[in-house]
């Protein structure tokens, strides 16, 4: 059926996924968003469109959930990226396949090995048992966003993909991704770690001033002053490895200012969603990051946008009344349901778009059911890939 | 609760709570921790939980601990400071307070009140231990926020000028009860669990005690952790799998919410049929016709397409339902709001709250 579309005021460039993915200059992919919007599937169903249409892909993911493992036929993923096992014939595309692989980070192990790469073996023992480190590559905040983004660095620095495709940790916000790993890398060479690591009476109190004692007097009352010599222990051993740990982070975070790494601001058709999605899209633009495009995930579509919710539910009474079409009745009231939500997300939709005029946006329908194999990845990807034509023309995207 | 049952009857006859509480599988509890899979609805789900407690003339207390705003954006008010401010009124006199929990400023508020040092805090600001504790140790925001929401369950009338005494023990609580919007069901066990994870920094000393005591009332029967889930699958595995990691932490679950259901619009046989692709389109055109819309066989094509679609969405949620009752805490159903959530409808969520006997 070849509708034409309903009438909107504000149209958003279209969002050419395909475009993007099938540019070899292209290296990076960036998956942001606030928790529940689909992050995850939307990597890993981009990660599957681009290997499909000949790609060499790793897609790293932060998301423990097995299902999305299994969806790919791997029973679970793990730090290291493990091949899936992809059907002949790009799925259809015509083309030759690439690859795709996929893992899931473990930020312990992740920054273990770090340590253990530049550390010598003895000075390496020495801060993976120390209980700060422990406590640092396990559960502190901004480790894992750090992680990621050194996982990153070292997947690009090995060659062996032509296309990263990587999705956030599930944090407060989305702009904790940008924001935290500069957070670790200030704290890690900051004054707090030389105050507290410093002997007492050296030359390095003098040059600080007065208020060193009170804090690290402070400090040893509130958490205790074992912690202080497991802190002073801790970065003699990792000062000595790494030096300028600041400087290390920086460089990380500028690799996702290179123009061929290119980010995806994910989101729902809820106010929530798109609200932080309008906080990343600007913290993108001062940070001078590339942003591909926005995708707004799990919209609904009717097919009968001509027929509005009043009209709808006036029918439905019309009928009701007679008493003999309950089907009839039933489906205008659904169809009613289906409108009103529409013109909602619409309504949205455009709210984004008139603050942001020039983000492409590409819209994926709601699915009645979970992904749970290939195909059901495959079937997002298309959505992404076709996304303009396909809600532009509101055939057969119903759902819900 | 517990000033109401040691005999203040005078300040809970005044407030009209006294028969009401003691109803409702939630009597006792005073802390009500909301988590869920992000996007199910936590903040609206929280609101309208505070709503439902305090109609009838109590007073509650919304905490929002993750910095959203997402109160000040459903009650359609300005920004919350770091201050309770009231947000709404409750059917039958109650009242609805709501409090954006800073991380820096309980920890500021935490150094005065545990050692009288507000010129500690500066200093320790100046060396980055503050920005440390708020953002980058792991816990230590966590005990501030949650210390914050167990210190308001546990705050009475004129603690002030009374604390220590005998009478200060016996005085009434501020707030009948307090409603946390919690961080998601992916991290809510780590969050609550507050002593196990400040262990790794602080094994002695007063942020471990403080993080104790935060613990004992959250371990307590006071407090009741929900669940807020979709008929979806990937909402619902979450919310079994952070009650079961609750439950082994020894924390108490209350209900399990079950959040955006639609009602139904058809009958099970018209589902089964159009689910296997055998709708009777002709029934549907000659309904169309007699409610006089043009194009009738055009529409019927149509509206089959978004019945089949939606009879197989119904089929897989009837699974989910099924699944998610096994669960041996109650469930509730709150209905989906087409529109979008608006203050009217937080209270008739409240409503539907109360007449499931979460309130």
């Amino acid at each position: 059926m070849t509708a034409p579309h309903p009438p909107r005021s504000a149209e958003p460039p279209e969002f050419d996924v395909d475009a993007l993915l099938d540019d070899p200059e292209t290296r990076t992919v960036v998956c942001c968003g606030s928790g529940g919007v689909g992050k995850t599937t939307s990597a890993a169903a981009l990660g599957l469109r681009a290997a499909e249409r000949g790609r060499e892909v790793v897609v790293i993911t932060v998301d423990p959930a097995r299902r999305l493992a299994q969806s790919m036929g791997l029973h679970t993923l793990d730090n290291t990226p493990r091949p899936v096992d992809l059907p002949q014939a790009g799925g259809g595309t015509g083309r030759s396949p690439g690859a795709l692989y996929a893992m899931m980070l473990d930020m312990k192990r992740t920054f273990d090995e770090i340590v253990e790469a530049h550390a010598d073996p003895e000075r390496a023992r020495q801060i993976l048992a120390n209980p700060f480190y422990q406590s640092l590559s396990s559960s502190f905040s901004g480790t894992q966003e750090y992680m990621a983004m050194e996982k990153l660095g070292q997947l690009r620095q090995s060659g062996d993909w032509d296309l990263i495709i990587v999705d956030t940790p599930p944090s407060r916000s989305a702009l904790d991704f940008l924001d935290a790993p500069k957070r670790l890398g200030r704290f890690l060479d900051g004054r707090l770690l030389k105050v507290l690591s410093a002997p007492a009476k050296t030359g390095a109190f003098r040059l600080i001033g007065a208020g060193v004692g009170v804090v690290t007097n402070l400090i040893s009352k509130i958490v205790g002053a074992q912690l202080l010599t497991e802190v002073r222990t801790f970065v003699t051993a990792f000062d000595a490895v790494f030096g300028d740990f600041q400087e290390r982070a920086e460089r990380t975070y500028r690799l996702l200012q290179a123009p061929d790494t290119a980010f995806i601001v994910v989101a729902a058709p809820d106010p929530d969603a798109l609200r932080e999605a309008a906080f990343f899209i600007e913290r993108l633009g001062t940070d001078h990051m590339p942003l591909a495009g926005v995708v707004v995930n799990r919209t609904h579509r009717t097919a009968t946008w001509d027929l509005s919710t009043e009209q709808s539910l006036a029918a439905a009474n019309a009928v009701e009344e007679s008493g003999d079409h309950p089907l009839a009745a039933a489906a205008l009231r659904l169809h009613a349901e289906r409108a009103r939500v529409q013109a909602r997300e619409i309504r949205l939709r455009e709210r984004l778009t008139a603050a942001h005029p020039a983000v492409p946006i590409v819209e994926v329908p709601a699915r009645a059911e979970d992904v749970n194999n290939l195909e059901g990845l495959r079937e997002i990807g298309e959505a992404l890939g076709n996304g303009g034509s396909r809600w532009r023309g509101g055939d057969s995207d119903v759902s819900g | 609760m517990r000033g109401i049952e040691r005999g203040h009857d005078c300040d809970s006859r005044l407030r009209g709570v006294s028969a009401r509480e003691s109803e409702g599988d939630g009597a006792g509890v005073r802390l009500h921790v909301v988590t869920g899979k992000g996007g199910t609805g936590k903040t609206t789900v929280a609101a309208s939980l505070a709503l439902a407690l305090a109609s009838g003339g109590g007073r509650v207390l919304l905490v929002e601990v993750e910095g959203r705003q997402g109160f000040a954006q459903l009650f359609g008010c300005p920004p919350l400071p770091y201050e309770e401010r009231k947000v709404a009124d409750a059917p039958g006199g109650g009242e609805v307070l709501a409090l954006a929990v800073d991380a820096e400023a309980a920890l500021m508020e935490y150094l005065e009140l545990f050692y009288g040092m507000r010129r500690a805090g500066t200093i320790l600001s100046r060396f980055g231990a503050v920005d440390f504790a708020t953002t980058i140790a792991p816990g230590l925001r966590d005990v501030l926020v949650t210390g914050k929401a167990t210190e308001a369950v546990r705050r009475r009338a004129g603690a002030d000028r009374r604390r220590g005494t005998r009478e200060a023990a016996r005085a009434p609580f501020v707030y009948d009860a307090v409603v946390m919007d919690a961080p998601p069901t992916g991290r809510i066990a780590q969050f609550l669990n507050v002593n196990s994870e400040v262990a790794g920094l602080a094994r002695v000393g007063p942020i471990r005690n403080h993080a104790d005591k935060v613990m004992e009332t959250i371990r307590s029967p006071e407090t009741a952790v929900h669940c807020v889930s979709l008929l979806e699958e990937m909402p619902a595995q979450e919310s079994l799998d952070g009650i079961a990691e609750l439950t082994e932490i020894g924390l108490n679950v209350g209900s399990l919410v079950v959040n955006m259901v639609r009602e139904p619009l058809f009958d099970a046989r018209t589902l089964e049929a159009a689910a296997a692709g055998e709708l009777d389109t002709e029934v549907l055109t000659r309904g169309l016709k007699a409610a006089m819309l043009d194009q009738p066989e055009e529409r019927s094509r149509q509206l089959a397409t978004e019945i089949v679609e939606h009879a197989r969405r119904v089929q897989a949620e009837t699974k989910i339902r099924r699944w998610l009752s096994a669960v041996e805490h109650p469930m509730r159903e709150l209905p989906l709001t087409s529109d979008g959530i608006t203050v009217e409808s937080l209270y008739e969520l409240a409503g539907r709250l109360r007449e499931q006997g979460m309130a």
